[in-house]
């Protein structure tokens, strides 16, 4: 035994008795099943253990080296957001009933987790104007993928029609899911004023789906209703993606609009950002699909005194029951980032939440404002947005965003590889983090490249 | 032995759901004062942008907040409570401080897309975690990218079938053994393949003949857990390989069951192509109640080109040194996460790997292959063993013996609660009727196994002379058993205001 086996209990002593108990000679001769050629003849090739303290210097320092919404003042969105949690949601995560339970299948035990995912289903479904919502997803982007399967399942069509606005990250991995299948995609155009254009023409009778975000990647917030009439003129099934789950505390629920499924991220709702995950996504739907729906679902019952309870329902539809004809592969999901979300919603609660939606939009319309009034910089487009949109600037969004983290701000993100047609240009985003004095700073540097 | 030898009572409160709480006017929340103007929604987005109704959220102060949730963690059994001996999911200690680390402001507060020149740490910090699961696993290039071992899977067999596509070739078939867990067959569908059984051997395990009968030039390849779900070795796997090898097909490794064999063999050195990593398992990354897992899927060389992208990689000094995202991978299958994956797990899982290092690797596998034959040594005279020989990090028992008394693996299951144990997986792998899958951990003290199985004996006793007791079962939670039936046939799938 040493200081480093501080996580394994066996003394030696026990080791003797129990081998005694099984009958073997050693350690060693418990892995005579392995055959001697295929057993590693050397240690493994890894660092040597450390302490609990010399772990800790080396991964602070580590974490000195990145950026962090600590550090700076913060402007970068596009589908991850930098919002404050209150305190209570993190300190409760970490009870270990809930960090270090695994998926509810013994529900009698498992009560805890049941009933906040069932809290969670009701929160998400309400927020998004559907009738059912998924125990979440592993990400937006996977979340939209699956979304388009399902819609593929429902329709037995196979061309996927994805809007122009869609984060690009989510339609790469779209293209990702539905390489293995016999799927065409397709993506229609995007119109003068930052929302998607021609959406009728791009949809023919073999359109399984149109793949809508609102707002969109450029922040625009589209017509849904617009959307929904030329998907299902055609007989498609619009699907609507939510990358700032914030923004449905304040725009209209896109189910009410028209939205067959609805899908995405709601790290907005108290989950870190940490660099891009773990993050919670969701899928919704109304009751009528949910029989082709991925993923996990709580259900309400009785217990056998007759008392309400909750349990894993319509598994059916899943990998462990069904195998290859499952509605998808997955099996774990994001547990303990839904409980994020869903501790992080009790607290705001119905007026908090619209309130922070709220403040949300008076800082990007300040910002905006600033924008306008400054020579050099435009918003490239006219939608209306919520908290992000699309900065022109003078130069390059390059030198632009250098200048902007010389005044100690991380100034948005460079469109350019996403869109080169726009020209230098930076997505912008101003959560409640962002003060008045670091807009006017931020403002300030970009638009100090003009002549 | 009586149950109260593990369990006690406590205090058992009962809690409605949160929307039952609620009392207009409560608020949980405060906001900073506003430092711009305040805007009206529906003249900046148009009054028909406006959301009007109110979302089903409730209002309630803090206090309301963490009392209500607090209550319901009460309701969970954890790692952290005892024994969570879930056969195949690997429930081990989650060390604490690797929750604190990865909150760490430069871990938790830091954006997927700020530039590297801000990230380097972290970018530091992946490519030395997929540095240390190739050793681990004898892989040649890892990508974590993957956000649960089923996407790891899909990874993998996109990879396949983008190799076989690449050479010219379309095969349409993978072979999974009967014992392997569902999201196998589920992951080769999801790539179009049609999915063929290999049967065990009576032995449980694969043999080659089995294989070699199968492998046609349709096979695209063979998806392969091992040691498999009933905890044995799979022996012959070197063979298989080459028989699968022989006739163009590729082989993927299940990485479920790593823990059984770290620092004693390596999947690489044993044939496997392509396999993947579950860091909630192995690398003891807490379950969070169903997630957030993390896949990392690992390659050699052959299927390399074909990882997902972004891939990162230590800059050359030409290239302005430090560590960069590299994504000149032209084959790649692309990309299957909005990020880089769920990079709060990676810190977890490389903070676990630092603090064990290479022997502190091997003895967790050595005590959990420990931790599982004395169980199967103390426990079958008395419960049916399947496969009766020498296993790994799991066992699996069934209830075959209890057959005249009519009590089942379920039963058996909920009795366990009363005593104050997570059942093990039960029904699973689906070739032991009655399965009972145990997989104890390294985390495991010996008096602790002794509880666990002194438990299993006197259930044993109970099923055969107070049958009812056990049927009932569970007595002592504040839910007794729930029906299932119910919420299926009529299912009830959010609250709704009456």
């Amino acid at each position: 035994m040493s200081d480093r086996d501080r996580y394994i209990p066996h003394t030696p002593d026990e080791v003797a008795h129990m081998l005694e108990t099984i009958g073997a000679k050693s350690i060693d001769a418990l892995f005579e099943p392995i055959p001697d050629e295929l057993r590693l003849d050397r240690p493994l090739d890894l660092p040597a253990a450390l302490s609990e303290q010399e772990l800790t210097a080396e991964l602070t320092a580590l974490a000195a080296r990145n950026a962090n919404t600590d550090s700076h003042d913060w402007f970068l969105g596009a589908g991850t957001y930098a919002h404050f949690s209150p305190s209570a949601v993190d300190a409760l995560i970490q009870r270990g009933e809930f960090l270090t339970a695994y998926t509810p299948y013994q529900a009698e035990i498992s009560q805890g987790t049941l009933q906040a995912v069932f809290e969670w289903q009701t929160m998400m479904a309400s927020l998004t104007g559907t009738e059912v919502a998924n125990a979440s997803m592993y990400d937006g982007a996977s979340a939209t993928a699956e979304a388009a399967l399902m819609a593929m399942r429902l329709t037995r069509r196979s061309r996927v029609v994805l809007s122009a606005g869609l984060h690009p990250h989510y339609a790469e991995v779209v293209k990702s899911y539905l390489g293995g299948l016999d799927a065409v995609i397709e993506v229609a155009g995007l119109g003068e004023d930052g929302r998607s254009a021609d959406l009728a023409g791009a949809i023919d009778e073999q359109t399984a789906c149109l793949v809508v975000q609102r707002p969109n990647f450029f922040g625009c917030v589209e017509d849904l209703a617009g959307a929904a009439e030329a998907a299902h003129a055609s007989g498609a099934l619009l699907v609507v993606v939510v990358t700032e789950s914030l923004s449905l505390a304040l725009l209209p629920p896109p189910g009410a609009l028209g939205a067959d499924i609805v899908c995405g991220e709601a790290q907005s709702f108290g989950v870190p950002m940490s660099f891009g995950g773990p993050h919670v996504g969701f899928l919704a739907t109304d009751q009528k699909r949910v029989r082709q729906m991925p993923g996990r679902l709580a259900g309400e019952t009785v217990d056998s005194h007759g008392k309400r309870g909750f349990v894993l329902t319509l598994s059916t539809r899943e990998q462990h029951i069904r195998r290859e004809r499952a509605t998808s592969n997955i099996c774990t999901n994001q547990g303990l980032c839904l409980l994020t979300a869903t501790i992080y919603l009790s607290l705001l609660g119905r007026v908090g939440l619209r309130r922070l939606a709220e403040l949300n939009l008076a800082k990007a319309e300040y910002a905006k404002g600033r924008i306008r009034e400054t020579p050099g910089l435009g918003l490239r487009y006219a939608a209306p947005t919520f908290n992000e949109f699309v900065v022109t600037v003078p130069d390059s969004a390059g030198r632009a965003l250098e200048r902007a983290l010389a005044e100690g701000c991380v100034g948005g993100l460079d469109l350019a590889p996403h869109a080169p047609d726009l020209g230098p240009a930076l997505l912008v985003c101003t959560t409640e983090l962002a003060s008045r004095d670091a807009i006017d700073r931020l403002v300030g540097a970009l638009g100090a490249g003009a002549p | 032995m009586r149950p109260g030898a593990n369990v006690t009572s406590g205090l058992a409160y009962e809690e409605p759901l949160i929307f039952e709480l609620s009392r207009p006017g409560r608020v949980g929340y405060s906001l900073p004062a506003s430092d711009v103007p305040a805007v009206d929604p529906a003249e900046v987005l148009g009054a028909d942008h406006v959301r009007s109704d109110d979302p089903v959220l409730p209002e309630l102060s803090e206090v309301d907040v963490v009392r209500h949730f607090t209550r319901l963690s009460t309701w969970n059994a954890a790692v952290d409570l005892g024994l969570y001996p879930l056969g195949s999911c690997t429930m081990k200690y989650n060390p604490r401080v690797n929750e604190k680390l990865a909150r760490l402001p430069g871990f938790a507060g830091g954006h997927p897309l700020q530039p590297a020149a801000l990230s380097q740490g972290f970018l530091e910090l992946m490519v030395e975690l997929e540095n240390q699961l190739a050793e681990v696993s004898g892989m040649d290039r890892v990508s974590l990218q993957p956000a649960a071992g089923a996407q790891g899977e899909l990874a993998g067999i996109m990879m396949i079938r983008a190799y076989h596509e690449q050479r010219g070739e379309h095969r349409s078939v993978v072979l999974v053994p009967d014992s392997a867990h569902g999201t196998n067959p589920a992951s080769a569908a999801l790539n179009s393949y049609d999915v063929e059984t290999i049967p065990s051997g009576d032995d449980g395990i694969l043999h080659p003949d089995a294989v070699s009968r199968a492998m046609t030039p349709e096979v695209a390849g063979i998806m392969l857990t091992n040691p498999n779900t009933l905890g044995l070795f799979e022996e012959h796997v070197a063979r298989i390989c080459e028989i699968v090898h022989a006739k163009g097909g590729l082989v993927y490794g299940d990485g479920a069951n790593l823990n059984a064999l770290m620092g004693i063999a390596r999947p690489g050195d044993l044939g496997i192509d392509v396999m993947h990593f579950n860091l909630h398992k192995t690398f003891s990354t807490p379950h969070g109640g169903g997630g957030p897992g993390s896949g990392p899927v690992g390659v050699k060389n052959l299927l390399a080109p074909f990882l997902p992208v972004p891939m990162v990689r230590r800059l050359a000094d030409s290239e302005g040194g430090g560590f960069g995202l590299d994504y000149e991978f032209p084959h790649s299958i692309g990309r299957l996460h909005g990020n880089f994956g769920n990079v709060g797990m990676f810190v977890r899982a490389f903070a676990y790997l630092r603090s064990l290092g290479p022997n502190g690797l091997r003895r967790c596998s050595e005590m959990a292959v420990l931790n599982a034959n004395y169980l199967l040594a103390r426990l079958r005279d008395v419960y049916h063993v399947a496969y009766d020989r020498p296993v790994m990090h799991e066992c699996v028992l069934s209830d075959r013996n209890l057959e005249p008394t009519g009590i089942t693996t379920m039963d058996v299951a909920k009795r366990l609660i009363d005593y104050g144990y997570h059942p093990p997986t039960i029904y699973f792998p689906l070739i032991v009727h009655g399965a009972i899958m145990i997989e104890p951990t390294e985390s495991e003290s010996l008096e602790g196994l002794d509880r666990f199985v002194e438990t299993l004996r006197a259930i044993e006793r109970e099923a055969r002379e107070e049958p009812q007791l056990v049927r009932d079962a569970p007595h002592r939670t504040p839910h007794s058993r729930l029906d299932e039936t119910r919420a299926a046939r009529h299912p009830v799938l959010r609250w709704q205001p009456d």
